[in-house]
């Protein structure tokens, strides 16, 4: 018979097991002080950026600023005829407009292929890959590939050029979210309409992404709100016009571009035009953000 | 009586309805596919064919060349200040922001109570959709006073009298544009992003781990460290690679903040340049087909190389919690 030894346990030192508990404790305490101060640090950076843009901008938002363009500064002569953003607006919507109508087809149908046909195949790796690193891809590259190809050949700037540098970002943001909705659609449901005879083709537009709707107006409005405030791409291919310019032939203002030109002017006046048009980015970037994200939770 | 026969259609003689439309949309599909890598591909054929004229001209030396001299007659590049420049900022906004976000994606999985959840996280989210252009304004105005007046003036002497690291604080400018502020701007701009990202990647832990730390008596720290972490490891470098990736490309905020300076920064308050400001900086003013926009060219091919590499191994670490 063998005899089992158990190995004997030392003696219980009760003060050092509570100091160790305590250190335990103050760590802990520690940490969740940290977090909280790192949490509190977040949300002052933005409440400043906020305030900023409320305090500064809204002293010099006036008609005049949506409604008139460009004029030089005043600076000491008071005068002199105020000027505004009115043909910096005007362009930024042309251009973000015909962006969005580009590459959300494009996109639209990236998505779905990723989704619904793609697969394990190598192919659809590559894609959704490639995709990804054009979402995070430093935007003034997309504008000097875009000054390349298209500014040069066509011998000047142009509003078309800023569409085109635009809708290329706007592509990876679709794909995105279009894949990720039409993942959430239940097997079930293609399943059933397939099983009625429908080709996969009308089980794709007609059912599928009827179904996941919401979400794939969510990721165009989100995409919308992401290239409304890009500012380096449109630096080098529309590089901005001090008159209201329809003619997407020609350099086309935005508004990122005015703020960047107005706040680096150094003229006071300028500066706060500059103020005004931040605020009006900012404003419509985070209203389209909160509209799409709410559409969201509805849906999940 | 009549009998009605029906008639059965001709086995085979009928295509199978949809056949056509289903090749044509999956052919739109694939082709749409196709597109994006060809994309990707022509940017990289672009910028490389752009710059050729420099790397012809200047070879490697290129890459650490320090001069960046536009001056017609004279024309000399090298990318190695903007590139240090672009290195620099960018790590330094990740050691500025990885704590933060931790600490902020900490309290959104373990601590916040429920009904702050929800609210905190678009909070969070919302800072990561503010235009890079706010941002530079923002620091242009608010960040590069502060850092002046507050940092540089009010301890910028006795900082440098720390031995051994007091020269990193030490410097003749005072304009407050410098590597601290565009690395703390761009800290700002990046730490939602890897928040997010870590707040996901948490969340992604199996209750069961965590709860069976805690009923052996665990403390929330050290269900994180013993836990969570190990778990999700990984992922968390991850997010950080795509804050990276982030940060070296960004462009209006730190061309705002940076002071644009072709001089390597030996200290925290030097001024100093990035790849991105750089183009964003020089080339709206180039001459078309000179040697300067060649260079400039040549420069955006070495910064989507650099960007290529870190977004791919963040998306190589981060592929367990895509797929």
């Amino acid at each position: 018979m063998s005899t089992t030894t158990l190995p004997v346990m030392p003696p219980r030192d009760v003060a050092q097991q509570r100091r160790l508990g305590q250190r335990r404790k103050l760590v802990d305490r520690l940490v969740m002080y940290f977090c909280v101060a790192a949490t509190i640090v977040g949300l002052f950076f933005l409440a400043s950026i906020m305030a900023t843009l409320l305090w500064r901008g809204l002293v010099a938002l006036d008609w005049i600023v949506l409604t008139r363009e460009f004029e030089p500064t005043r600076y000491g002569d008071d005068s002199l005829p105020k000027g505004g953003l009115s043909h910096a607006i005007v362009g930024s919507l042309i251009q973000t407009a015909i962006a969005t109508a580009i590459g959300t087809p494009i996109g639209l149908l990236v998505g779905t292929y990723l989704s619904e046909y793609a697969g394990k195949s190598n192919f659809g790796y590559a894609v959704r890959f490639i995709s990804d690193i054009l979402l995070s891809a430093p935007s003034v590259l997309i504008g000097l590939f875009i000054y390349q190809l298209v500014v040069l050949p066509q011998g000047g700037f142009s509003g078309f050029a800023g569409a085109l540098a635009l809708a290329i970002i706007v592509i990876p943001v679709v794909v995105r979210t279009t894949e990720d909705m039409l993942q959430l659609i239940p097997n079930t449901l293609r399943e059933a309409v397939v099983a009625l005879g429908a080709p996969k083709w009308k089980m794709i537009t007609l059912v599928a992404w009827r179904a996941a709707l919401s979400g794939i107006m969510t990721g165009i409005l989100l995409a919308f709100a992401r290239i409304m405030g890009e500012t380096a791409p449109l630096l080098l291919t529309s590089f901005g016009n001090n008159v209201l310019s329809t003619d997407l032939s020609r350099a086309m203002a935005s508004l990122p571009v005015a703020i960047y030109q107005h706040a680096n002017s150094g003229f006071p006046d300028l500066i706060e035009i500059a103020w005004s048009g931040a605020l009006l980015v900012t404003l419509g970037v985070l209203l389209i953000n909160i509209i799409a994200r709410v559409a969201l939770r509805k849906r999940a | 009586m009549s009998v009605t026969t029906i008639q059965a259609p001709p086995v085979g003689a009928r295509r199978k309805p949809g056949e056509l439309g289903d090749k044509i949309f999956q052919a739109m599909c694939m082709g749409a596919g196709g597109f994006v890598l060809i994309l990707l591909g022509a940017i990289i054929v672009t910028l490389f064919l752009g710059g050729l004229p420099a790397f012809e001209r200047f070879g490697a030396e290129f890459i650490w060349g320090t001069v960046w001299d536009p001056v017609e007659g004279q024309e000399e590049f090298g990318a190695g200040v903007s590139i240090l420049g672009t290195l620099t900022s960018s790590v330094l906004a990740i050691i500025f922001a990885v704590p933060v976000a931790f600490g902020i994606a900490f309290f959104l999985t373990e601590l916040s109570p429920q009904w702050l959840k929800r609210p905190l996280g678009t909070a969070i989210e919302l800072l990561a959709a503010v235009p890079s252009i706010i941002y530079g304004m923002w620091g242009l105005f608010i960040v590069v006073p502060f850092v002046q007046m507050n940092i540089q003036f009010a301890f910028g002497d006795q900082l440098a009298a720390i031995p051994l690291i007091g020269f990193l604080f030490e410097s003749t400018n005072f304009a407050g544009t410098s590597l601290f502020s565009a690395s703390i701007v761009l800290a700002i701009m990046i730490l939602p992003f890897i928040a997010a990202t870590m707040r996901d990647v948490f969340d992604q832990v199996p209750p069961v781990y965590k709860e069976s730390a805690y009923g052996l008596g665990a403390t929330r720290w050290e269900v994180m460290t013993g836990v969570v972490i190990p778990y999700t490891r990984i992922s968390v470098v991850g997010g950080i690679m795509l804050g990276l990736g982030r940060a070296l490309g960004e462009t209006m905020a730190v061309t705002f903040v940076i002071g644009n300076a072709n001089r390597i920064a030996t200290s925290l308050f030097d001024s100093t340049t990035t790849i991105a400001s750089v183009i964003a900086m020089e080339f709206p003013e180039s001459l078309s087909g000179s040697l300067q926009q060649s260079a400039l060219f040549a420069i955006g091919f070495l910064l989507f190389v650099i960007s290529f590499f870190v977004l791919a191994l963040s998306r190589y670490l981060l592929r367990p919690r895509l797929k």
